[in-house]
């Protein structure tokens, strides 16, 4: 399969009032042609910064790329100029956000906000930017285009209105849609709507997605890679199966045991303990480790690399190392383990009593 | 929307009855007289005087006189000035002050709104702390006091202007400048405050993310946003330009309304004082009304939900 | 992204044990109310700076008239309209206090050798022979008073109005609003005219006028903030345990408001010093000889051609005031005001 974009050792801080925040601390991934990656962790992992700089639109003011290269199309994007940045935007890479409510400006109609790209991009006149803008609230699925084209973003609904950004983020068929949480805002009848049009967008104009979410049952539902990112950085990256049935690292474990399963009868839902890392002055070694059952001297000092578990499939923890001990998942993770049939990794360590971690699952 | 503006005026109409009812009232409390050397006159000659302005009848029935008088559009007759009627006086005096008026709100809004746009797109630069020292200085310090100095230094001591008098466009640029003073810093600081607020909002970031370029972004989509808001503030501008010309006037000699009024005061010419308040006083619920209405016209999101905002 | 053989130990690979209590450290010491808002206002330079200003300003409102040999009100029309010269800088001479006068033609004098007055008149004096530096502190004192006296009432009537307003809701609550509502549309301009008209010029006179309009700001505010402490637990909680209607108000309700209601007066007392000194320009101010500052601005523009310094000193520290008060304010809003509080 071919790269469409490349992300290579991209380190991001922001300058504050407190100090250097090391928001992105060496990320690497490529993204390939028609693929979904999911970008999976809680709030300041750095998967938003990760996204947005690949659009260039952190702060400039207190944002600095400190190293690291962004490829797309042969081009190096952190090197561009801000002129040959805005011919890239809403033409081969455009985004969608999180919240509909707030990411269509109130006092323009949404046939000019769709109108745009096409007038910047591909030199419509405004007739035909019109006409286009018309089908593509169509292909939304938002019934009576004609009229709605011509309305405020006030008269929308919450979900409808994120089908209009997906109607702007799609206006002149970008090679890569960046999707940061565009469901979370939403009902969640709402949100299955929105997946679903995405999914079948997908297949329509054969773009490639990066998916940023912390709700794994959305992963579950469209991506075919996902990345787990963890205080700045991506501590697993594999197939969806790989990371869903087969997960190594013990952040992953935390999310998937955290979700709610229908399948099995437990009371408690699990949680993380802990908060994440305070990126001002990440820790020494691997950033996890403070909030890891299974933290082992060397995660106090030395940051894991990435080993290798399949082809496709990489996590960075010591527990991968073959002096490490053996440990056992957690439940929820071990009754995947078993669905899955390449059962790799699985013995006899340091058994996780589960009232270890009462409390609720963490929001956000 | 209709219903809102009903609403309104009807506010508006009591508001100025209770205005109008007040002023009647509070003129006649005053004491002395308004008349010169009222006691030296006989007593025929004081029966006279106050046949002719209508002084003799009972106060209720003075009152009711004077609301007739009033909605027909006649003020009374000015105890001072040659028996002229308060309407005509006024007529007179209203260019000037207009004049100054309109000049200082167009400099005051435009500048204002500018320093306050460039201050925010330039966040945290001198060019934004120059506009904020100028903001603060133009807020605190009374308009009289910009037009002490500025008379002293601009006219007085490098004699770039005339000091004073109303002759030419020249004469009018001091006074401008003194009265707008205000008004640019309200402006400025207002714009600065929602223009950082819209830059940062999520419709911003998805313009960016659409290609538009920065002209774009700040023209098309931020300052148009900001600009809805800051119309709110223009009606208690035009009203603090109101205050602030009576004082202006005065210093600069120039021949309007405040100036007049100043002189009313002086002399006790009721009819005149109670003529120029409630004129002032229509002038400023007129004012309030039209920046609230104008504030629903440009904003979509008030206009078409009936103007149920605020 | 492969698997580097780096040469570890066996034993790094043991259990490490954390302690829970560290993760969860806690950053901030616990400050009260006061002491974090003194903290941010304390970062806030220009308030700090102003608050200085004010200060001194202050001290010499009572201070400055004492310290001169001359009384503010006594004339000495032999030494009138002198400029200002003070002992020791008077050699100085780009600083206006060498006693030196400009004529018409640009050639400067030394007024008080060509008229042979043996005196130090720090500011100089007026055209009646009165010193102006015992005038002008005088005058800053009476200015003062008037605004400080003017913002106490209307913190008195505005909080009392809107506590009322507002706690006891219904039918009350949207009579005593329609009211504010048909005082805010007057012009205060029009009342305070009016009122001065009515009660003649004085210092008392002022204050009612200022008062008669300026409290409707305050008790709207404390309107609203009563209106959203109305449902907050820790009313209802002194409601159950008994407190009455007055003491919800004073001792639950009040106290926890102190930044909007201190906040407000900051902002009402330049207000008050604007329309005072409004009010002298005109012809409504105080009377002879009395002097506040906008007094003796006003009568320093009369005569502000041949002798700037009494308009030029007068503004400049009526400027001064009103820049530090609004620049503390400012700060205050900055500081206590909890929607910006990170």
């Amino acid at each position: 399969m071919e790269k469409i974009l490349e992300v290579k050792d991209l380190r991001i801080s922001f300058h504050t009032f407190s100090g250097e925040v090391q928001a992105i601390r060496g990320v690497n991934f490529d993204l390939y042609y028609g693929e979904t990656l999911a970008i999976v962790g809680e709030s300041g992992s750095g998967k938003s910064v990760t996204t947005k700089s690949i659009m260039r639109l952190l702060p400039e003011n207190n944002s600095e790329i400190k190293s690291g290269q962004i490829l797309f199309d042969g081009k190096d994007l952190t090197k561009l100029k801000d002129k040959d940045m805005q011919k890239i935007r809403g033409k081969d890479i455009s985004m969608i956000f999180q919240d509909p409510m707030t990411s269509l400006n109130p006092t323009m109609k949404i046939g000019n906000q769709i109108m745009e790209p096409l007038i910047k991009h591909q030199n419509m006149s405004r007739h035909a930017a019109k006409e286009r803008a018309i089908d593509l609230l169509k292909l939304v699925g938002i019934p009576k285009p004609e009229i709605r084209v011509d309305q405020y973003p006030h008269q929308f609904s919450g979900g409808m209105r994120q089908r209009v950004v997906i109607a702007i983020a799609l206006a002149c068929n970008p090679k890569v849609l960046i999707a940061d949480e565009p469901t979370t805002a939403l009902d969640v009848t709402i949100q299955a709507q929105i997946l679903e049009l995405m999914k079948d967008l997908q297949k329509k104009i054969d773009t490639s997605i990066i998916f940023i979410t912390h709700d794994l049952g959305v992963v579950a539902n469209v991506a075919d890679r996902v990345a787990v990112m963890y205080g700045g950085k991506i501590v697993e990256i594999g197939t969806a199966d790989e990371i869903f049935y087969n997960p190594q690292h013990p952040y992953t474990w935390g999310l998937i045991s955290s979700m709610p399963d229908m399948d099995t009868d437990d009371e408690e839902l699990f949680s993380i303990p802990g908060t994440p890392p305070d990126l001002l002055e990440p820790p020494k070694g691997d950033a996890f480790a403070p909030r890891n059952p299974y933290v082992m001297k060397i995660d106090l000092e030395q940051e894991p690399p990435f080993f290798k578990v399949s082809d496709t499939h990489y996590a960075a923890t010591w527990l991968l190392h073959p002096d490490a001990p053996k440990v056992e998942p957690p439940e929820a993770v071990k009754r995947r383990q078993s669905q899955y049939q390449g059962t790799v990794g699985v013995g006899n360590g340091v058994a996780l009593e589960k009232d270890k971690f009462p409390g609720k699952k963490e929001g956000k | 929307m209709v219903k809102y503006i009903l609403q309104r005026v009807g506010y508006m109409i009591i508001t100025l009855f209770i205005v109008t009812t007040l002023t009647f009232f509070l003129m006649k409390l005053i004491p002395g007289s308004p008349f010169n050397n009222f006691e030296k006159l006989t007593e025929v000659q004081r029966e006279i005087l106050l046949d002719k302005y209508g002084l003799n009848e009972p106060l209720p029935v003075q009152y009711y006189q004077y609301m007739v008088n009033m909605v027909k559009g006649d003020l009374g007759i000015s105890f001072q000035f040659d028996n002229t009627p308060v309407t005509k006086l006024i007529a007179n005096r209203i260019g000037p002050s207009a004049q100054l008026g309109l000049q200082a709100m167009i400099v005051g809004a435009v500048l204002g709104i500018f320093l306050g746009v460039i201050a925010a797109l330039k966040q945290n630069t001198w060019i934004d702390y120059g506009s904020t020292f100028i903001a603060v200085v133009g807020k605190s310090v009374p308009s009289f006091i910009f037009a002490g100095l500025l008379q002293y230094y601009v006219s007085v001591k490098l004699g770039w202007l005339p000091v004073m008098l109303w002759k030419g466009p020249e004469y009018t640029i001091l006074p401008t400048i003194a009265l707008a003073m205000f008004p640019i810093s309200i402006a400025a600081r207002f714009m600065r405050t929602e223009m950082i607020e819209v830059l940062g909002s999520d419709y911003i970031t998805l313009a960016r993310a659409k290609g538009a370029s920065r002209w774009q972004i700040s023209v098309k989509h931020a300052l148009r946003n900001a600009l809805i808001p800051v119309v709110t503030v223009m009606g208690p501008l035009a009203v603090s330009l109101m205050t602030g010309s009576l004082v202006i006037e005065q210093i600069f000699g120039i021949p309007g309304l405040g100036e007049q009024f100043v002189k009313s005061i002086n002399m006790n010419d009721y009819p005149v004082i109670m003529g120029t308040n409630i004129l002032f006083a229509v002038l400023f619920v007129v004012v309030i009304l039209i920046v609230d209405i104008l504030y629903g016209i440009i904003d979509p999101r008030i206009r078409i939900s009936g103007g149920k905002a605020k | 992204m492969s698997n580097k053989d780096i040469s570890i130990s066996k034993d790094m690979f043991a259990p490490a044990h954390i302690d829970p209590s560290k993760s969860e450290k806690i950053a901030k010491p616990s400050l009260n109310f006061w002491q974090d808002s003194w903290l941010r206002v304390r970062k806030n330079k220009g308030a700090v700076v102003s608050m200085v200003i004010l200060g001194i300003l202050i001290i010499m409102a009572f201070v400055g008239p004492m310290i001169t040999p001359y009384t503010y009100d006594n004339q000495n029309t032999k030494h009138n309209n002198l400029p200002p010269r003070i002992q020791g800088i008077e050699n100085v001479h780009w600083l206006p206090f060498d006693g030196t006068l400009a004529r018409r033609d640009g050639t400067v004098y030394n007024a008080y050798e060509v008229r042979k007055v043996d005196a130090y008149y720090w500011f100089g004096t007026d055209n009646l022979g009165r010193d102006q530096f015992a005038r002008i502190w005088k005058g800053t004192q009476v200015s003062l008073f008037i605004a400080f006296m003017a913002a106490l009432v209307d913190m008195a009537i505005g909080v009392a109005y809107g506590a009322i307003s507002g706690y006891l809701g219904g039918k009350t609550d949207s009579i005593m609003q329609r009211i504010i509502e048909v005082i805010v549309g007057i012009p205060n301009l029009i009342v305070v005219v009016l009122m001065i008209l009515v009660l003649k010029p004085g210092i008392i006179p002022i204050i009612i006028a200022l008062t008669i309009t300026g409290w409707t700001s305050m008790a709207r505010v404390v309107r609203a903030q009563v209106l959203k402490f109305k449902g907050q637990e820790f009313v209802l909680a002194a409601k159950t345990l008994g407190a009455s209607n007055s003491s919800i108000i004073f001792k639950h309700m009040i106290p926890n408001m102190f930044g909007v209601i201190i906040i407000n007066t900051m902002f009402s007392i330049p207000n008050a010093i604007f329309f005072e000194a409004f009010l002298s320009f005109i012809g409504l101010g105080l009377q002879e000889p009395h002097a506040s500052l906008g007094t003796l601005v006003n009568s320093g523009f009369k005569s502000m051609i041949a002798f700037p310094y009494q308009m030029i000193i007068p503004s400049i520290i009526i400027a001064l005031i009103m820049v530090c008060f609004n620049l503390v304010a400012d700060g205050l809003r900055d500081a206590l005001d909890p929607k910006m509080r990170d």
